[in-house]
């Protein structure tokens, strides 16, 4: 699987060589060169930076290397849960690179950024359709930071109505951003229970709601892969309650055309472009997140806005109640370029078919392991399901194990642990780009690791043997953290 | 569907394989009245060339830094992007991974943020750096919340020469905490460091300056982190990393953070972003430090490795109490930085700030001759300067876009103190030629 040279364990640092360089700078073409007659001397650094110093194709060769020592979707079929790793189509890319949308500087004048606008203005217009809502900002640039742009704004609403809320609730099955980016906001989390197949218990729900309660945050399909059915029940409950219903939007790519957060009675709900609309995941990022929202909390959208004014686009900055910016500019727009392209391509039909085939797919991974894992809920699951190695820990063969030893099977591995209502659980995507024969290759693998766990557990704990380097001390690493290179001498 | 490998053949095993009759059946769960009853109305499907042609429109109704001589700064800036950068970062292998859950996996993503975190630490001058952030603003955010848990204090002082778009995104982070931000005024373009003195006080949890500032003055920030230090408050400095392949290290100026914009290392300016956020720290704080770090450990055969550590700190382990709710990096924006210091090099990284500063004051000097033109400041400046203009600069910038310059930016809708202020960035880009064109044409604009 891995072609880099054998053993290759190098950093660029350890490439350099001292008078060595990669780089091709303009001569100065002005009269004065010389920084220490234009500068005062406290502002120059007395020892240039340690940096290396190596040539370009040393550059090329290392980072070609480094590339074959990771697995990508491109390479390795990649059923993270919840991370919707679909094949990002190479269009996207080809757009994203034409000079007007790469090389436009954020604070070109208005009248000369038009393009660039107009396709904000109708990626927003496209998601809010897709999604229900009323409004769209696409400022936001992950998951995270939409979720706490969206908590922002429901404050900012209970405070210009003057209620002072200061409790979010949030089910024990949700994802870590959805505490995290709450308490962010300056409310305290309240966790509910969630019931065995990961709906919302509706009696704890009842018991918690309140006048101090500001919102109530959930994931559509929830973290088990499920449809929450009884969504409409719950989003009256709350409004009976002036409780904000919001959306985490991780799973939205099990309802395109199916069902839409706005008509279930969603306030606010966050889009995951990295994810349902085909962004790159580059490693960890950048993702986009746009947060789409209800009328009654256009006021407090984060500023600017893009805007339409009859054939002009323009950016709104006078929104008296916004809760103000998230990024210095206008979102990742580079992503936007990427989603809009993904939706142009697609149509109606086609996302539509996405969600249906992202069923398909998970409901049959599903039904062809049940037989030899433990499944997490009962009933057909939406786009991802979530399986449980309870039977091989019994044998000491750990979820952690069966992602190692898939590894070297030719997979990346499920997402492991999560949800944490689930004993050692297996979250697994296959997104609708995948065939029938990878998800059988998959699944084939998966069928002989739970054999093995049986037969031959010490191939399992011996995993992976097939990549670059085996199991790690997390541990050591955590106890005396290394967080940079230092040079030998110095050492 | 090109994105969909299934074909209605498999589709049909795949059904009969699961037991039921059509994919509807496995929707059942979703209650009629939660349902879509139309399609979807967004614009039917492109095909490919149609497309590209009609993306293409788009793309050419924007002044791009291709066709234009680009003067634009106050965050994103056009410095030279080699080529190996593109190519390297659409290696399928780093682009379309995510986040190294598996590190036996992800050794490549892993090793490029361990040579990212090291080359961000030198040019800080700080002990250690984070895998990235967001951008410059959300860095100097989560910096302001860092102090405010170290500290325990409510409050902070943030110059008015940090970036206003910068300080506007802190205070959308600090309104759930309820951290009260403070200004300290300018004095001739350079934080004013009597009242930064009497704005700090025993509730101060960080003192915030940029070096160089948003209007490209260098400050003494030396100075303002004594004045922090004093109160017991931390020193978070805002730098371009780019910029510090010349200029001191804030590591030697005091600062116990060291937070900024990315941008300029080989990422494209794209519209303001992806962008990338740099976060660098003095050791003792590393445990309160925002997002990811990729530490090196070794494995099983005691062969080096790198592994994601700390993640103690992160909300899937900590959710609530984590120290931010940030969960990504941008690790491909880390990667082009690292690739592009690494062509760059210690020799690069030095001219780059060379050129840009001879050129930026040639470019300054030749301006400022001009009748109705001045330099707004006196301070010491790097690559970016202002210029108070006698006619409105919104006025000049359009007029010199028929001459395919990008003069700058009006400082009006940033900060309205400067409402007669152009805001001028010189990279190592331009040249000389494109220099001497932009002054006979402002020139002409102001005449």
């Amino acid at each position: 699987m891995h072609t880099a040279k054998p053993g290759y364990d190098k950093l660029i640092f350890e490439l350099s060589a001292p008078g060595r360089h990669a780089h091709s700078l303009p001569e100065c073409d002005v009269p004065v060169s010389d920084p220490a007659q234009l500068l005062p001397a406290q502002h120059l650094r007395a020892t240039s930076a340690e940096l290396p110093e190596v040539s370009e194709v040393d550059v090329i060769r290392h980072y070609s290397r480094l590339s074959q020592m990771n697995y990508g979707v491109d390479t390795h079929f990649y059923p993270l849960g919840s991370c919707t790793m679909k094949y990002n189509p190479k269009i996207n890319e080809d757009m994203a690179r034409l000079p007007g949308f790469l090389r436009l500087h954020p604070l070109t004048p208005e009248a000369a950024s038009q393009g660039a606008l107009q396709l904000m203005h109708e990626l927003a217009l496209d998601l809010a359709e897709v999604s229900g809502m009323d409004h769209v900002s696409l400022q936001p640039a992950a998951g995270a930071q939409g979720e706490l742009a969206g908590v922002l704004m429901i404050r900012a609403y209970h405070l210009s109505r003057g209620e002072r809320r200061t409790k979010v609730l949030i089910p024990d099955s949700a994802h870590g951003t959805n505490p995290a980016s709450t308490a962010l906001a300056g409310f305290s989390v309240v966790e509910l229970k969630s019931e065995a197949n990961g709906d919302v218990d509706l009696l704890d729900l009842e018991r918690h709601l309140g006048p101090d309660v500001a919102a109530f945050m959930i994931t559509q399909p929830n973290t088990l892969g499920l449809f929450e059915s009884k969504i409409h029940q719950i989003t009256e409950m709350c409004h009976a309650q002036g409780v904000q219903v919001y959306m985490d939007g991780a799973n939205f790519n099990a309802i395109l055309g199916i069902t839409r957060p706005g008509d279930l009675g969603f306030d606010v709900c966050h889009f995951n472009l990295h994810k349902t609309f085909t962004t790159p995941h580059g490693g960890g990022g950048p993702g986009s997140g746009p947060v789409g929202i209800k009328d009654h909390l256009a006021p407090f959208l984060p500023t600017p806005v893009v805007v339409k004014e009859g054939d002009e686009y323009a950016l709104d900055w006078s929104r008296p109640q916004s809760i103000g910016k998230l990024q210095a500019f206008w979102g990742n727009f580079g992503m936007h370029v990427r989603a809009w392209t993904y939706i142009r391509t697609m149509g109606p039909d086609g996302l539509r078919a996405v969600s249906d085939n992202a069923v398909l797919n998970a409901n049959y991974v599903l039904r062809r392991l049940e037989d030899h894992y433990d499944r997490s809920a009962s009933g057909p699951c939406m786009h991802e399901c979530v399986i449980s190695a309870r039977r091989q820990k019994k044998l000491g063969i750990t979820a952690m194990d069966i992602a190692k030893r898939l590894l070297d099977l030719g997979f990346y591995a499920p997402s492991t642990y999560f949800p944490l209502i689930v004993e050692e659980a297996l979250m697994i995507e296959p997104t609708e780009t995948e065939s029938k024969e990878t998800l059988d290759e998959f699944c084939d693998a998966l069928i002989q690791i739970a054999r093995e766990a049986q037969e031959n557990p010490q191939i399992i704990l011996d995993a992976p043997v097939t990549t670059p380097v085996r199991r790690l001390d997390q541990t050591g690493a955590a106890r005396q953290p290394r967080l940079k290179w230092t040079p030998p001498a110095k050492r | 569907m090109r994105y969909i490998s299934n074909t209605p053949a498999q589709q049909r095993d795949m059904l009969a394989t699961i037991g039921v009759g059509s994919i509807e059946d496995l929707l059942a769960r979703i209650p009629a009245k939660a349902r879509l009853s139309r399609p979807l109305n967004v614009p039917a499907a492109m095909a490919e060339s149609d497309l590209i042609r009609h993306l293409r429109r788009l793309s050419a109704k924007n002044a791009n830094a291709d066709d234009f001589a680009c003067f634009l700064g106050g965050g994103s800036y056009d410095h030279t992007i080699p080529s190996p950068i593109n190519h390297l970062i659409l290696r399928g292998e780093f682009f379309t991974a995510y986040t190294p859950y598996q590190p036996e996996a992800s050794q490549g993503t892993l090793r490029s943020i361990f040579e990212y975190q090291t080359m961000m630490a030198e040019l800080t001058g700080m002990d250690v750096a984070n895998a990235s952030l967001y951008d410059g603003a959300s860095s100097v955010a989560e910096a302001v919340l860092m102090a405010h848990a170290v500290t325990e204090r409510k409050a902070a002082v943030i110059s008015k020469g940090v970036n206003p778009l910068y300080r506007q995104v802190v205070e959308t982070y600090c309104e759930g905490p309820a951290i009260r931000l403070k200004s300290a005024p300018l004095a001739d373009g350079v934080t004013d460091l009597e009242a930064l003195q009497k704005a700090v006080g025993a509730q101060t949890a960080a003192v915030v300056v940029q070096y160089p500032n948003f209007f490209g003055c260098l400050e003494d920030v030396k100075t303002a982190g004594e004045i922090a230090h004093a109160a017991g408050a931390l020193l978070i400095i805002v730098a371009d990393p780019i910029n510090l392949g010349l200029l001191t290290p804030p590591g030697a100026l005091g600062a116990d953070l060291v937070v900024g914009e990315g941008q300029g290392l080989g990422v494209p300016m794209s519209f303001g972003g992806p962008n990338l956020g740099v976060f660098a720290a003095k050791q003792e704080l590393v445990r309160r430090m925002p997002g990811r770090l990729v530490g090196a450990t070794v494995d099983l055969d005691g062969k080096r490795g790198f592994v994601l550590t700390l993640q103690t700190r992160e909300q899937h382990i900590r959710r609530e109490k984590a120290t931010s709710n940030i969960c990504t990096n941008v690790a491909l924006c880390a990667l082009m930085a690292t690739i592009y210091v690494s062509v760059m090099g210690k020799e690069g990284l030095r001219k780059v700030g060379e050129l840009s500063t001879a050129k930026a004051h040639y470019a300054a000097q030749a301006f400022a001759k001009i009748p109705g033109v001045e330099l707004t400041f006196k301070a010491p400046f790097f690559k970016e300067f202002a210029l108070t203009l006698s006619k409105s600069p919104e006025r000049v910038v359009k007029r010199l876009i028929k001459d395919r310059i990008l003069a700058g930016v009006p400082l009006k809708t940033l900060d309205r103190a400067y409402k007669d202020s152009l805001l001028v960035a010189v990279t190592e880009k331009r040249t000389r030629e494109e220099i001497d064109a932009y002054a006979a044409a402002l020139a002409a604009a102001v005449a």
